[in-house]
């Protein structure tokens, strides 16, 4: 102990500019990162601010076990699995396949044209996206206005629980898919391109090309990408949800982050809504060390 | 490769082109909506809700109105000093840390980058980092914009890699002609990595110029709001009175209409305008985050 706190002293005075260059990067994860997550104490605490995060009294389990008892616990972690389960089968391979098709494109002109304007939506805000989408989804909106015109009666995509989810996820798609599909279309340049004229003298049409080189050529890539997404599995853009949602749809949009800010930050519930969170942010962890885990056992990349 | 195409595949090149000019379309179609209609006579905008395919009755009004109205003025000044301001202290912190953490012979290196990753997998959450916010007295004031999120550890992560891959061999000569840490950051490094600095502009920039969150979190006085809080009133909770109150009452209505697409315009081109110049670089950036995480 005494021979490494001895060899630490001599490395602080050794680099004692770099260490002076890592204290305000130290103090900004202590203080914003690390200050948060000892505040999480007041999960098992009611928290009362004038006796601060250690002082106030502890309650055990008990916001943990209103939260479980409580009528909305399965309506918003329901609405949590689900919309990140749609999101995983819609709109995560939808950047891979955006990629592989971008690819195939035969003018580079044409290809450079779809990758400037894919990417750009991902730059306008939320507030604005949600607005516009607000704007596109009224009765008397673009949507509503084409299907009256094939005689459908018009539908109230933002006020109806059941287009929520539909709605969430295209617009997400239509945002961020050419966004997505940077990484993928990095990971196809990186492809060996000997792989395709073996390919090709074996008898291999396009088709085939992309299926058995180009597709096992991004797998891990495609891989990492899936362990980072499954760790966000349980935080979904609440952002936007917070935009798009009202109570009349509360029943298909509230999800868990939504709740927490809600009960956390509007109806000042600091302990209720720090168990609830996390709960949430526990959950999130153990997936992504599971997505991990499967990925090392599939011996495939992983983030670790 | 020249190969001959075959029919099949003629076929899919044909309708692989009609797919990727249609998707390219429906992206750029809202936007471009919204530009012509902000443009347009409002009263047609109303009649013709979501088919506008250039503008009709062409006229500024509604950008008069954006740019006389006192609210917008000064969000957009809190804006502008929040990207300004944000982004500059992001560069600065993430560049101290990344070089830090690029070095080879710091004995704390490896605990501080696994307590910095770790960050990115668990967090405190909402409630927790708002009680924080407030105990440290940054709540309702510009700062709290700034502060709290100065450093993203996927942005530390990007420029570090990019630090590394800068060859030892020049920072070695500077260390002969006896220079510090100071300088090697400032005078080797730094000029030597611009894409990846380019990149974290734009990254920062741009979260600093939509971010609205945290915005109503931490802020109460108006005074103090961003573009995107005034922004999300006009938008999502379609309260344009406070601007077109000078109007007759009949036309109220329609001119907040396009004042709504007025508005979305002037929050949206300084960030969509910057963006082409800088395509080419943030391409290599996420590459570099992503790769070599």
């Amino acid at each position: 102990m005494s021979t490494f706190i001895f060899k630490l002293g001599k490395d602080l005075r050794r680099n004692k500019i770099i260490y002076f260059m890592l204290l305000p990067v130290i103090a900004y994860y202590a203080i914003f990162q690390y200050g948060p997550m000892y505040g999480l104490q007041i999960a098992v605490k009611d928290f009362i601010p004038s006796k601060g995060f250690l002082g106030s009294p502890w309650v055990g389990f008990k916001h943990f076990e209103d939260f479980f008892g409580s009528i909305f616990f399965w309506r918003i972690l329901g609405n949590t699995l689900l919309l990140s389960l749609y999101s995983l089968i819609f709109f995560f391979p939808a950047g891979i396949i955006f990629a592989l098709l971008l690819n195939e494109l035969r003018s580079n002109k044409l290809r450079r044209a779809v990758q400037t304007i894919s990417y750009m939506p991902h730059f306008i805000s939320l507030v604005v996206i949600v607005g516009i989408m607000f704007d596109f989804l009224a009765r008397d909106g673009l949507i509503n206005n084409i299907m009256a015109f094939f005689n459908i009666e018009p539908i109230p995509f933002m006020r109806s629980p059941e287009w929520f989810r539909t709605v969430y996820i295209s617009s997400e798609v239509w945002q961020n898919i050419g966004w997505s599909s940077i990484i993928y279309l990095a990971a196809v340049s990186n492809v060996n391109p000997t792989l395709y004229e073996a390919a090709h003298i074996d008898g291999a049409n396009r088709w085939r090309q992309m299926w058995h080189v180009t597709l096992p050529g991004i797998m891990p890539t495609v891989t990492i990408m899936l362990i980072l997404f499954i760790g966000k599995f349980m935080s979904v853009g609440f952002e936007k949800i917070i935009l798009m949602y009202n109570p009349v749809i509360y029943e298909s949009a509230d999800v868990i982050q939504t709740y927490v800010y809600r009960k956390g930050i509007l109806e000042a519930n600091f302990s209720y809504s720090a168990a609830v969170g996390l709960f949430n942010a526990v959950i999130s962890f153990v997936l992504l060390i599971l997505a991990n885990t499967m990925a090392k056992r599939l011996g495939e990349t992983k983030l670790w | 490769m020249l190969m001959r195409r075959s029919f099949g595949e003629k076929l899919f090149d044909t309708g692989n082109t009609a797919l990727m000019i249609g998707l390219s379309f429906i992206t750029l179609y809202p936007l471009v909506y919204v530009l012509f209609s902000s443009l347009s006579d409002p009263q047609y905008v109303v009649q013709n809700r979501g088919l506008i395919l250039y503008p009709h009755g062409f006229n500024w009004d509604a950008y008069v109105m954006v740019f006389k109205n006192p609210n917008i003025i000064q969000a957009f000044g809190n804006t502008v000093f929040y990207v300004v301001v944000g982004t500059s202290i992001n560069i600065i912190l993430t560049a101290l840390g990344a070089y830090a953490l690029s070095r080879k012979n710091l004995m704390l290196k490896n605990v501080v980058m696994f307590l910095i990753v770790f960050t990115m997998f668990f967090e405190g959450g909402l409630v927790p980092l708002y009680l924080m916010v407030q105990k440290v007295g940054l709540l309702d004031s510009r700062l709290a914009l700034i502060i709290p999120s100065a450093i993203s550890a996927f942005n530390l992560i990007i420029m570090r890699t990019a630090f590394q891959a800068v060859p030892e061999s020049l920072e070695e000569s500077a260390r002969i002609d006896g220079a510090n840490d100071w300088s090697i950051l400032f005078r080797v490094i730094l000029p030597l990595s611009m894409p990846v600095i380019a990149v974290m502009i734009l990254f920062y920039g741009v979260s600093h110029w939509n971010s609205w969150f945290f915005a109503t979190i931490f802020l109460q006085d108006r005074e103090l709001f961003p573009l995107q809080l005034i922004l999300r009133e006009i938008l999502i909770s379609n309260d344009t009175s406070s601007m077109s109150v000078s109007v007759g009452s009949g036309d109220k209505m329609s001119i907040g209409e396009t004042i709504k697409y007025a508005t979305i315009i002037v929050a949206t081109v300084p960030i969509l305008f910057l963006y082409p110049f800088l395509q080419r670089y943030f391409v290599k950036g996420v590459m570099i985050g992503a790769i070599k995480e």
